[in-house]
């Protein structure tokens, strides 16, 4: 990964992920039925070798913005990273580094249309103008996941052999000011990886509980061979019902 | 034996900080019967699939070497250890800790060797064996239990601790008790130190 694209990557994740307030959203873990913030962003199974062998998103899907717009458009888009990005003009909810989804209701493919046409060009022409544009911020990609999966891994690798003592637990909490990343490695080396809310506690719980259905659901199932990706059913349905209660339980939850 | 085998987590020494059973472990109450008599079934088709014992043995040993690797980490998750300091330390936990866990037996452990790398555990009651009264002719090498063998060498291979697992005196064989020998193999690099459960 190069340097100019790991920097615009940290510029982007810095985003604050409950930027657009939904109205009358003060406290959190309220009024979840109006679409309110949920507490545990993703989990992360990371296997021995720093492969991700499975991934879960647990966010309720951000607001995307779409709107109609007429030529000439007001926004700076830029090309960037194989996506097109807003780079000037902000605003209604459209924010700088947000990507364009999709045109007329098509989901883009990278630069290009649903039909392979160019984004950029296409939008520069007034003829296909008044035009539906999607905007949001661009998911990550399993790719992406796999690679930041296992640059977690050196970093914990790293950071257990820059401990002073010996027998280090290795990094169990990475914080910042819109999400908390809890770790769990097992003695077997597997790492069990949660992104929460700051503010979300019990997760010390949860990821002990998550190794429970790990060992229950993935490992007892015959087929499933060690070090490969989860795909158990049952795994993904127990580790939803754990998410549900960790979250029910709120900022006052059990452990820390 | 009306007694599920190994589900209930009683009185156990504090030292172990076990916690109270997990709601898994206690919806799960299995015939205990049904369990021996599919390792039963299981050993003899073995014995009529191969000829000669060193095969039984060793293929026991694999699939237990199977379920061992699978089976260390329900036995992390639900025990809830923390890692261990010593061979003797490990040795103390298999006994205790997961023997009791899963198979309702707890053996005594004793220290075979000066290095302090070599244990013995001696089963004086095995629930495998209940209906077993003696091998069949002509399978005087059979090691009946081998599969625990290579559950034991599973699961200490995935907490990185090599080690030889055997049965040193068995009783169906006419030995007074029976006895599992734990080798604990050094490694040959020592970086993992941390690991060391």
């Amino acid at each position: 990964m190069s340097a100019e694209k790991g920097s615009a990557w940290h510029a982007q994740r810095e985003k604050p992920r409950a930027a657009e307030p939904l109205p009358g959203q003060g406290r959190r873990f309220r009024g979840r039925g109006a679409g309110g913030a949920m507490a545990i962003f993703s989990v992360y199974v990371v296997n021995k070798a720093g492969g991700l062998i499975y991934q879960l998103d647990h966010y309720a899907p951000r607001a995307d913005a779409e709107k109609t717009f007429s030529f000439p458009l007001d926004l700076v888009l830029r090309l960037h990273d194989e996506r097109v990005v807003v780079a000037f003009g902000q605003r209604d909810g459209i924010r700088v580094g947000h990507a364009v989804l999709a045109i007329n209701g098509a989901d883009v493919n990278g630069r290009f249309t649903a039909d392979g046409k160019d984004v950029l060009e296409f939008l520069g022409n007034a003829a296909n103008y008044p035009v539906s544009i999607r905007f949001g911020r661009h998911r990550l990609s399993s790719n992406e996941k796999l690679m930041l999966a296992s640059m977690f891994h050196s970093l914990f690798a790293i950071g257990s052999q820059l401990s002073p003592e010996l027998g280090s637990s290795g990094i169990e909490m990475l914080e910042t000011d819109t999400f908390k990343l809890h770790c769990f490695q097992t003695l077997t080396g597997i790492k069990f990886v949660v992104l929460a809310d700051p503010r979300q506690s019990g997760i010390d719980s949860l990821l002990r509980k998550i190794y429970e259905i790990y060992s229950d659901f993935a490992l007892k199932n015959p087929f499933y061979s060690l070090e490969m990706p989860i795909r158990c059913e049952l795994f993904d349905q127990n580790l939803k019902l754990a998410l549900e209660v960790a979250e029910k339980a709120g900022p006052f939850g059990p452990g820390s | 034996m009306s007694r599920p085998p190994g589900r209930k987590q009683d009185n156990h020494k504090i030292d172990w900080h076990l916690p109270t059973v997990s709601s898994s472990a206690s919806a799960h109450h299995m015939s205990r019967e049904l369990f021996v008599l599919t390792y039963g079934a299981l050993v003899a088709q073995l014995c009529k699939d191969y000829e000669k014992d060193e095969d039984v043995n060793s293929c026991l040993d694999k699939m237990g070497y199977g379920i061992g690797i699978r089976l260390i980490e329900d036995f992390l998750a639900r025990s809830a250890v923390k890692k261990c300091r010593s061979y003797s330390e490990t040795a103390d936990v298999i006994a205790q800790v997961a023997f009791k866990m899963y198979l309702g037996v707890t053996p005594s452990v004793s220290c075979s060797s000066a290095a302090g790398n070599e244990f013995s555990l001696i089963l004086d009651k095995n629930p495998l064996v209940d209906f077993v009264e003696e091998l069949p002719a002509g399978r005087a090498s059979l090691c009946y239990c081998n599969l625990l063998c290579g559950v034991i060498r599973g699961a200490l291979e995935m907490i990185h601790l090599a080690a030889e697992v055997t049965f040193l005196q068995d009783k169906l064989k006419g030995d007074a008790v029976t006895e599992i020998g734990i080798v604990f193999l050094k490694k040959a690099e020592d970086k993992k130190q941390k690991r060391n459960k």
